[in-house]
């Protein structure tokens, strides 16, 4: 089914702001990765599949906006020994759909592959994310962003950057 | 202090096979201990398949015929309970030609239907029966079931398993750990722990005895955590400094601790091993005062639950269990879940929390010893100095009450106790 124009023009705006936060997670912008972030953010990497519920499971990161923010500060201090040196990360965030929108807030997935250089070698992660982005002013803020990786089943090496 | 290389001017005979007294010594290892595949062959024969290994826990198997997939070092194994509610460690391993019978994480299967020719086998290992029965005319089905790990035995629901039909007991092997296990079972008001909130799988490029030091080795915390404890008011990192009054301690068989009840106790406030205090968990107190009395049930609230590493693969680190796999000479994963306490539903809910916070390949805490572990992998290749030096503490290393060998919080007490335990379990091999 065709687009209306304004169906087009959102698909356009949220996939301006993806790629602006895959290259703020790429370039270690910590700050202003913290700042795509509503009050009530929930940023949630699940564990062992498509996730059951968070409440009750283990979850690789399952951070509310606190923790997201301490996990920002602990970057800060420079002694993030996982990320001391950084992770070389590039990262190729495609297939984005919109699958909701209420005029408020919208419904985004998509597919990302991310390549890592770190000390112990190189990694290729990939993963299929869904956001839920809220309308403010001209823009958006991450109200959740949850990383499905496709290996999340398996034995992981560290993942201390931005996923 | 001396320096290595003239304390130890021994080259180790590296030509024969390894002379475990010469890679091992009262405060130097050779670093080849973590680096050599003859070595790590070596030790899944005489630790991994010959001692008793942690594999799971009873609750993660409640009902009959549950079953969930486990592992003794490399080797992947079925953990199931049968229909009489009894537990069985099989190897995922088809008597015929050799298949994987299981590839489900966990399940409930009165029975596994080999994928390839269809055998089919009950779930405590026997043979049922095989398609096509004609084509065998004097097999021994009795002799052909699923191979079982040849002892099984739990305490308290966690479940061990050796390979060897003979040696120490359970019992034996567990020695003072089990008094620490009786502590964690004690945090909960009924008394048991329960293990439901599924693993985390965190995967490291090194040696499976890196991870095991490193987990009662007191000496790091104050370096490796220092991101976490300067912008989180944890209270973790006082506990691990020249200051603290907890101990180190060595129980012998392997398993060592870091005792901080000495400093829990000084704080004198309950569950602030937790860092929080029992007003915040009314529920957990009034139903502790109700199972243990008040004067009990404060002494559980304020010594907090321990921090063990038992040989040579489960670690109870206060709120989370550990379970070290070897996989390779080089690598290693660690199992890792928030222990939940029978009966404690706020409690419980901040142990997962925390857990989730601190541990796993993202974690606040894990991934910076991960990195530890696997510079620690990278350094030991190197080839001068070649030995690691385990001396601290020794001069003031003393025994506490029990006799056990104790030494300060941040001694390396424990890593000597696990080497001098690794190097009988090596030559008696
Ligand atoms: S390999 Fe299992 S039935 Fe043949
Ligand atoms: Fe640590």
């Amino acid at each position: 089914m065709a687009m209306t124009p304004e169906q087009r023009a959102t698909l356009e705006d949220v996939t301006q702001f993806i790629y602006r936060e895959a290259r703020l997670q790429d370039e270690h912008a910590y700050d202003a990765w913290e700042a795509l972030w509503t009050d009530d953010g929930v940023y949630w990497v699940p564990a062992n599949g498509e996730g059951g519920d968070p409440e009750q499971e283990m979850s690789i990161l399952y951070d509310n906006r606190s923790r997201i923010a301490l996990r920002i500060r602990q970057f800060h201090t420079g002694k993030r020994f996982s990320q001391t040196p950084r992770s070389g990360l590039r990262r190729v965030v495609s297939n984005i759909e919109v699958i909701g929108d209420d005029g408020k807030e919208v419904r985004v997935c998509s597919n990302a592959i991310v390549f890592e250089s770190h000390v112990r070698g190189d990694t290729i992660w990939a993963s299929r994310n869904e956001y839920t982005l809220r309308r403010e002013g001209e823009g958006f803020r991450m109200a959740r962003k949850k990383v499905v990786l496709v290996n999340n089943g398996t034995a992981l090496w560290s993942m201390a950057f931005l996923i | 202090m001396d320096n290595c290389a003239t304390v130890i001017p021994i080259v180790p005979d590296r030509s024969a096979a390894p002379r475990w007294d010469q890679l091992v010594q009262a405060d130097h290892v050779h670093g080849s201990l973590y680096t050599d595949p003859a070595i790590f062959q070596a030790e899944l024969a005489a630790i991994w398949f010959r001692t008793w290994v942690y594999v799971g826990h009873e609750s993660e198997v409640p009902n009959p015929n549950d079953y969930v997939m486990k592992s003794i070092g490399p080797e992947p194994v079925i953990m199931t309970r049968a229909k009489d509610g009894s537990i069985h460690l099989l190897h995922n391993r088809c008597p015929h030609r050799g298949n994987r019978v299981c590839v489900t994480d966990k399940g409930n299967a009165r029975s596994f239907t080999c994928p390839y020719h269809g055998w089919t086998f009950a779930n405590d290992g026997a043979l049922k029966g095989y398609p096509f029965p004609s084509g065998y005319e004097d097999a021994d089905r009795s002799k052909l079931g699923l191979g079982k790990v040849a002892r099984v035995q739990s305490y308290r629901g966690f479940v061990f398993g050796s390979m060897a039909e003979e040696g120490p007991t359970l019992e034996e092997h567990l020695g003072a750990a089990m008094k620490a296990i009786d502590a964690v079972c004690e945090t909960s008001p009924e008394g048991e722990v329960q293990v439901t909130a599924g693993f985390l799988k965190h995967k490291v490029r090194s040696n499976w005895k890196f991870l095991v030091e490193n987990e009662t080795d007191g000496y790091h915390p104050s370096f490796v955590h220092a991101s976490i404890f300067e912008v989180a008011q944890s209270g973790i990192g006082t506990l691990y400094s020249s200051e603290s009054t907890a101990v180190s301690r060595d129980f012998g068989n392997g398993h060592t601790e870091n005792d901080l009840r000495p400093e829990f106790r000084k704080r004198d406030v309950p569950m602030s091993w937790f860092g929080t205090t029992a007003e915040k968990l009314p529920e957990y107190t009034q139903k502790m005062n109700a199972a243990y009395g008040e004067e009990k049930a404060r002494r559980i609230m304020i010594d907090g639950t321990p921090h063990i590493m038992i040989f040579p693969n489960l670690f109870i680190a206060e709120i989370q269990i550990f379970v070290i796999q070897p996989i390779a000479v080089n690598e290693t994963v660690q199992h890792v879940t928030a222990l939940q306490f029978k009966g404690a539903p706020d409690l419980n809910r901040r142990m997962r929390q925390q857990t989730m916070g601190s541990v796993g390949p993202a974690g606040f805490l894990l991934a910076d010893d991960a990195e530890m572990y696997e510079r620690t992998q990278l350094g030991v290749q190197s080839q001068n100095p070649e030995w690691l030096y385990l001396g601290r503490g020794r001069h003031r290393e003393r025994r506490d009450e029990n006799g056990f060998r104790i030494g300060d919080a941040t001694d390396e007490t424990p890593s000597r106790g696990i080497w001098r335990h690794y190097r009988a379990l090596m030559e008696a091999a």
